[in-house]
């Protein structure tokens, strides 16, 4: 019993740890320039939240998002390009944080897969059209087994 | 007791479904009929012995029974009795044995309904599916027992997570349970095919309302599960490209593909081997999909680690299902000799390219789902594959699938006429243009993206029902009616659902290139402009609901001056859970939804106040309701129910039907 209030005491406590502020997004301080805004906005919507299932730190409710989001105005407002942001993120806490993983050494198959199975395809369809042509000759007749299926599933059709 | 008793009746189910994998196998291999015999009675048990199951531990929930482990867990004793209910698989082990229940009910339907199918087909067919029930039979009772006691009782349950507290939700995993289960029948279809070494087209014809089901049952899933992240999640979303989405997506489109490819064995008896490689990897992936939402393998890559005998339970599962199967192909798939030939511009060769292009598709969200697993193990960089990549890689695929989709149809089999199609489309495609132009001319802010959008959106309406007017309205108003009510219900099917895609493309296009969001800190009183309507914050009031308490905010919304409608969100805390959710107020408009969430208190009597204009948005779900409904008619097809549950009218046509197929054996 008293292990089991444990474990529901300690569950209850790493809920409310986890439990998402709503909407605390509304009271923060924002950028006072709308342009500024609209830029750390877009920029929010690239970075993900660190504490979330896939999220990104524009749609998360969690506190580490909100501490990032302020980073990024922070940076903004200091004069730095998207790129500059970015990179500064990225610093802090790796390609991980970014929801479009960058081109690299460890992302070339995933972002060269989608291309290459898209030609591996046609291209196999392709060999598959030569080589039926080839292989097949023209009209096989039916055998008279088939030909009695064929009257049968036919008739049944018309009948329905 | 009655948990015992239910978990009594998952071992039963366990050992009838051992004896129904090997003994039916057996006797169909050697021709003992009396051995064939046990598969029907065997699936009817175990499908009755999971019921037993399901229903015990319904009850235990029902009862609030906390001596049940998994009850303690997942449920509260103030919870309503809906939630109780779907509390069911609202936790691993239940939905586990949600999973089992429909996957034994698919195979009781085919014992049952099955009747017109040659016996031995039918024997290897019920064996196959029974050993997947094996599978999950021994990994619920090993490692995930439902069933578990502890002692002494604790006096309360820890509460369902309140986010899925809601009819949405609770209704949403059976369908996609019954998708994802539902394509166990194309897999048992296709692997006892090639234990038989046979497919032809009555094969197909047996394999396609089972798809087709499953496929419609599947995309109402997915739908639901969409239209809940929309309207419970706060921000309006509706597709987050997140890893447990992908895994139901990922057998839809799978599934998708196979759809079309059966039709072509079925219609040409040609591109056999495929269909069959089709149908094991949608179910294969069906089955990856459910293990890794259930071991969370990838929404927490501990997760594996916390519990490892789940973790190789399933590893071993999936080696074992989908390795076997495969490997089973690898060995029989070269003795499918093709059939009929067809020119690269025909029917099939477009069915082709809708396969080529959705396998691709495909693979491309289970690559970047995975990614990240995978480049961590070999590398230990962690890299994260959001939307931005999935978006860059898939709908450059699903353009020219979409554009493609209106011409397929209009091709002849064997050898296609492409420019003859293109003339039949004329006006479709000048009608799709000037609808582009015209959302272009009209539409502020201009859009280049929205205007092609659009235009695909008609293109794919208008293309979509081409076939049914040409068939019934050009030759003339009168009679057009009984034309319709002659032409086969395949074909209205998909027309129907041809035009559903267009209009899930035309939501998704306006959707995203023009909502709008406002926020803001409101006091009682002050107002907000969301698109055109002005929102009055009237006074924000604490209302008690049976297991929360809300803070309801409420609007007067004004459009034009004039007080058009009252909106009411809330922000709910939960008696059981520290979890707080947000019930957006949503209206829907004839343009659209206007969506609005209350958020914190600042403590100075304001409130963060979210407001959104959804332009189209209804369009998503009509959409995906319109290609239901064409899914729906076509398996009303007399066609199909030559193989599946017939109707009385039909039944002596089935009959004929299986006498045919058994004649030819």
């Amino acid at each position: 019993m008293r292990t089991a209030l444990r474990l529901s005491m300690l569950a209850l406590l790493a809920l409310l740890a986890l439990a998402p502020v709503v909407y605390a997004q509304g009271l923060e301080p924002v950028l006072p320039d709308p342009a500024l805004e609209q830029r750390a906005r877009e920029l929010h919507k690239r970075l993900r939240c660190l504490v979330c299932q896939n999220q990104s730190i524009h749609e998360s409710n969690a506190e580490l998002a909100r501490d990032l989001r302020n980073v990024v105005r922070e940076r903004i407002a200091a004069g730095d390009t998207d790129e500059d942001v970015v990179t500064y993120v990225v610093a802090r806490y790796g390609n991980w944080v970014l929801l479009q993983p960058p081109l690299n050494a460890g992302t070339l198959v995933l972002w060269l897969s989608p291309p290459l199975l898209l030609v591996t395809a046609f291209v196999g369809t392709a060999l598959y059209f030569l080589r039926s042509r080839r292989s097949i000759p023209e009209a096989k007749p039916l055998s008279s087994e088939e030909q009695a299926r064929v009257a049968e599933l036919l008739g049944e059709e018309r009948r329905g | 007791m009655v948990a015992e008793l239910g978990h009594f009746a998952l071992i039963v189910a366990l050992v009838v479904a051992a004896v129904q994998a090997t003994v039916p196998l057996i006797g169909a291999a050697r021709g003992a009929d009396d051995w064939v015999a046990v598969a029907r009675p065997a699936a009817g048990i175990q499908f009755l012995m999971a019921a037993v199951a399901f229903f015990a531990l319904m009850y235990c929930f029902v009862q609030s029974d906390f001596s049940v482990a998994t009850v303690f867990q997942s449920s509260h004793s103030l919870k309503p009795l809906l939630y109780k209910v779907t509390g069911v698989w609202g936790n691993h082990e239940g939905s586990l044995l949600l999973w089992i229940l429909i996957l034994t009910g698919f195979g009781a339907a085919v014992a049952t309904f099955g009747t017109n199918l040659p016996p031995a087909l039918a024997a290897r067919v019920l064996s196959v599916q029974a050993m997947v029930g094996v599978g999950f039979l021994a990994f619920i009772l090993f490692t995930s027992n439902p069933f578990e006691r502890i002692f002494p009782a604790p006096a309360e349950g820890r509460g369902l997570n309140p986010l899925l507290q809601d009819p949405g939700l609770a209704i949403h995993p059976p369908f996609l349970y019954l998708g994802y289960v539902g394509f166990s029948m194309a897999f048992s279809f296709a692997v006892a095919a090639l234990i038989e070494g046979r497919v032809d087209p009555a094969w197909a014809r047996w394999v396609r309302p089972w798809t087709l089901a499953a496929w419609c049952f599947l995309t109402i899933g997915i739908s639901l599960g969409s239209w809940w992240a929309y309207y419970e999640l706060g921000w309006g979303g509706f597709w987050f490209w997140d890893p447990v989405e992908n895994a139901s997506f990922m057998p839809w489109l799978a599934g998708t593909a196979l759809l079309h490819s059966a039709i072509v064995v079925e219609r040409r008896d040609t591109l056999k081997a495929w269909t069959i490689l089709l149908a094991i990897l949608t179910f294969s992936l069906s089955l990856l999909g459910t293990f890794i939402v259930r071991s969370g393998v990838l929404t927490s890559v501990h997760a594996f680690a916390t519990d490892p005998a789940r973790g190789l339970f399933i590893l071993g599962f999936l080696v074992v299902a989908i390795g076997g199967s495969l490997a089973l192909f690898a060995v029989r798939a070269p003795a499918l000799r093709p059939g009929g030939l067809f020119a690269p511009v025909s029917r099939e060769g477009a069915l082709v390219l809708n396969n080529i292009l959705l396998a691709t598709a495909c693979a491309t969200v289970l690559l970047g789902t995975l990614y990240p697993l995978i480049l961590d193990a070999i590398s230990g960089e962690k890299v994260s594959v959001g939307p931005p990549f999935f978006q860059a890689t898939f709908v450059p695929l699903m353009l020219p699938l979409l554009a493609a989709m209106a011409v397929g149809p209009l091709l002849p089999w064997k050898r296609g006429d492409l420019r003859g199609a293109l003339e039949r489309l004329r006006f479709t495609f000048i009608f799709a243009g000037f609808t582009g132009l015209a959302v272009y001319a009209l539409v502020e802010p201009r859009s280049a993206a929205a205007t092609g959008g659009v235009a695909l959106a008609a293109w794919l309406v208008l293309g979509g029902i081409l076939p049914l007017y040409e068939r019934t309205l050009r030759g003339g108003v009168s009679g057009a009616a009984a034309r319709l009510a002659a032409l086969p219900r395949s074909a209205i099917g998909m027309s129907l659902a041809h035009a559903g895609v267009g209009l899930v493309v035309l939501g998704l296009t306006v959707l995203l290139t023009w909502q709008t969001e406002k926020d803001q800190v409101m006091r009682v009183g002050e107002t907000m402009d969301v698109a055109g309507y002005t929102l009055t914050l009237r006074g924000v009031a604490s209302v008690a609901g049976p297991n929360y308490v809300a803070q309801r905010a409420t609007f007067d919304v004004a459009k034009g001056g004039e007080v058009v409608m009252r909106l009411a969100p809330e922000k709910r805390s939960y008696v059981d859970s520290p979890q707080v959710t947000t019930e957006a107020a949503i209206e829907p408009t004839w343009l659209g939804d206007l969506y609005v969430v209350v958020g914190d208190a600042d403590g100075n009597g304001g409130y963060a106040i979210r407001g959104y204009f959804k332009p189209f948005v209804h369009w998503l779900w009509i959409g995906a309701a319109v290609m239901v409904a064409g899914g729906l008619v076509s398996l009303s097809d007399r066609r199909h129910r030559v193989g599946a549950p017939a109707a009385r009218r039909t039944r002596e046509t089935g009959a004929l039907a299986g006498a045919a197929s058994g004649a030819t054996e």
